[in-house]
């Protein structure tokens, strides 16, 4: 039989080899939930029985939705989600340590090859490190913290492949900005979605990371990027399709032709050129979330900012994806670089992208954001309206107070991002 | 144990495509455990007055992508808390169709509908279709996979995995 990726990592994980639309009961490497599903799974797990966790060394519990706590109702969420890691000793992380997604890949819980389930949509994130990562709510992932398996349809998969090489200014996000564009909000729905290609064999595990986070916005179950040239810290056996596998769509896109992209208000899959939307004014910028908040997202931003000062009615909020990113940030001058600027740093965590705290925008406010999901009310009021796109274009926006082509504002050699 | 109820009767609340869990229940609203607390939110963004309207037994029909978006099973939640009996779709999103049928909230998925708000719909999840008894028109339904007809009939996944103790 000839395989797909996810055909060949879910067959590896059953009791049998499985072919495309069956069901599979599969063993899980990992598991993940934050504070904004742990909660209600902690409680589905006592309900279903559960007293000990099938395998506390693989389950992870992070706070990142709402972190620090905004008030007391949440405090006390976040209270028993560590009076739970102390009973069951599943592994916590607490305020400050990062997004769930970034902490997930830092510290080698996930792994190539593995199944992850995250109660989490972004989860599909680690489809960049060549593993099955596929996104559930609480009552599923209560039901792994309790029996180490999940029911899963073999999916079909949609192949991309993706030549060319990135012009300056053009980055992972643009990319990815474009095809949620060009396949919809439900284009992958039920489905995987494998990027594949030469244009990817010099991107970095960041960039791959931002490309199959945003698989997500396409409806898709996970996404899968090539792992041609993947540099990890540790060696590892890819899982790459058979050739003749079957497809139930094939693309293919020269990434040269690609400039900056914006997704306009309120729907990730309104995509247009930068040029098509320059000038819009906007109110309040923020580089963050598990799309585009790593070190390179955050050294992008000061290749344009760097000596200058951000238009003052802007303002820009960073939140870096980790507390690790945060300290090379610092080590290598770009927190500094920033920061004199006139951005803001705050807690690493989720809170502006989800609309919990720490940057809600006000009544007919325009946001320019390196984050996923742009939907009416997103970052917490339905009367502003949210941009989405690169940590670079987010960055020119800040500093022009409006929305900017970084590719107009500066010259070709400070647009050499390094993106491996 | 299972559930004996397989036929619903209610009242339709018809809404458009890609009705995403940030418009079913804003993130703000979703750091509780209070049921009906999510209750007084939901759809607040779509139709403010949809919460205060929503009676017991009432069906939420709606289009394309229902649920897109984030993980939050509090969505599933808010709209059972509610009392909404059942949610019809030309398609669901994924992790949303996933979360209410794990909380034993029926859906079902028929394709394209030309059911409108005020209908009666009957939903018949045994024998898979959804009529508009205002226009007499009948719907086939999606068929769920048999491990989902398994846990919606158990209620749940924790009432499954209560009587099953493991899957399969």
């Amino acid at each position: 039989m000839r395989q797909t990726v996810v055909e060949k990592i879910i067959s590896n994980h059953s009791e049998r080899a499985v072919a495309t639309g069956e069901i599979a009961i599969v063993t899980v490497d990992g598991a993940m939930a934050t504070d904004a599903t742990a909660p209600f799974a902690i409680q589905a797990f006592e309900k279903m029985g559960g007293e000990r966790v099938w395998d506390p060394q693989r389950v992870s519990l992070v706070i990142d939705h709402a972190s620090p706590a905004p008030n007391e109702r949440v405090a006390n969420l976040h209270s028993m989600m560590r009076a739970f890691s102390k009973r069951t000793g599943c592994r916590l992380y607490d305020v400050g340590e990062g997004i769930c997604h970034q902490l997930m890949v830092e510290d080698g819980r996930v792994r190539p090859g593995d199944i992850f389930v995250g109660a989490d949509s972004h989860t599909p994130t680690y489809g960049a490190l060549n593993a099955l990562a596929v996104g559930v709510g609480s009552t599923d992932l209560a039901a792994v913290m309790l029996t180490g398996k999940i029911w899963l349809k073999v999916p079909e998969t949609i192949q991309i492949e993706l030549v060319g090489e990135f012009s300056k200014g053009v980055t992972a996000k643009d990319l990815i900005l474009f095809l949620v564009g060009q396949l919809g909000l439900s284009g992958a729905t039920y489905k995987v979605v494998e990027l594949t290609g030469p244009a990817l064999h010099n991107l970095s595990l960041a960039s791959r990371m931002t490309l199959a986070n945003m698989t997500a916005e396409m409806g898709a179950k996970s996404g899968l990027v090539d792992p041609t040239d993947l540099d990890l810290p540790h060696p590892f056996e890819p899982t790459c399709p058979d050739e003749g596998a079957r497809y139930s769509q094939r693309h293919s896109f020269d990434v040269s032709l690609l400039e900056p992209q914006v997704a306009v208000p309120h729907s990730p899959d309104k995509v247009k050129r930068v040029s098509e939307v320059a000038g819009q004014k906007v109110d309040q910028a923020f580089i963050g979330s598990c799309t585009n908040a790593r070190l390179e997202d955050l050294q992008m931003a000061a290749r344009v900012l760097q000596g200058k000062r951000i238009d003052p009615r802007v303002r820009l909020i960073v939140a870096p994806a980790s507390k690790r990113v945060f300290e090379s940030a610092l080590k290598d001058g770009t927190a500094a670089i920033l920061s004199e600027s006139g951005a803001t740093f705050i807690t690493s965590g989720c809170g502006p992208c989800v609309g919990t705290h720490q940057g809600v925008p006000g009544d007919g406010e325009v946001i320019i954001s390196s984050t996923n999901r742009n939907f009416r009310g997103r970052m917490g009021n339905r009367k502003a309206s949210i941009y989405l796109a690169s940590p670079a274009v987010v960055a020119a926006s800040a500093l022009q107070g409006e929305i900017t082509d970084p590719v107009q504002l500066l010259s070709g050699e400070e647009l050499e991002w390094e993106l491996r | 144990m299972g559930t004996a109820v397989s036929t619903y009767i209610g009242t339709a609340h018809v809404f458009g495509d890609n009705v995403d869990t940030d418009r079913i229940i804003p993130g703000k609203y979703t750091k509780t455990l209070d049921l009906a607390n999510l209750a007084t939110h939901v759809l607040e963004d779509v139709d403010p007055t949809f919460s205060s309207r929503v009676q017991p037994g009432d069906i939420v029909v709606a289009g394309n992508n229902f649920g897109a978006g984030s993980s939050r099973e509090q969505a599933p939640l808010a709209l059972q808390a509610a009392g909404v009996a059942v949610v019809v779709a030309n398609f669901f999103a994924r992790i949303f169709y996933r979360n209410a049928i794990n909380i034993g909230l029926p859906v079902v998925e028929v394709g394209r509908h030309e059911i409108q708000t005020g209908h009666e719909v009957e939903v018949d999840l045994s024998d898979g279709w959804v009529k508009d008894r205002r226009t007499g028109q009948r719907y086939k339904a999606t068929q769920m996979p048999e491990v989902m007809v398994d846990i919606l009939n158990a209620g749940g996944l924790v009432n499954y995995l209560r009587e099953h103790g493991n899957y399969g």
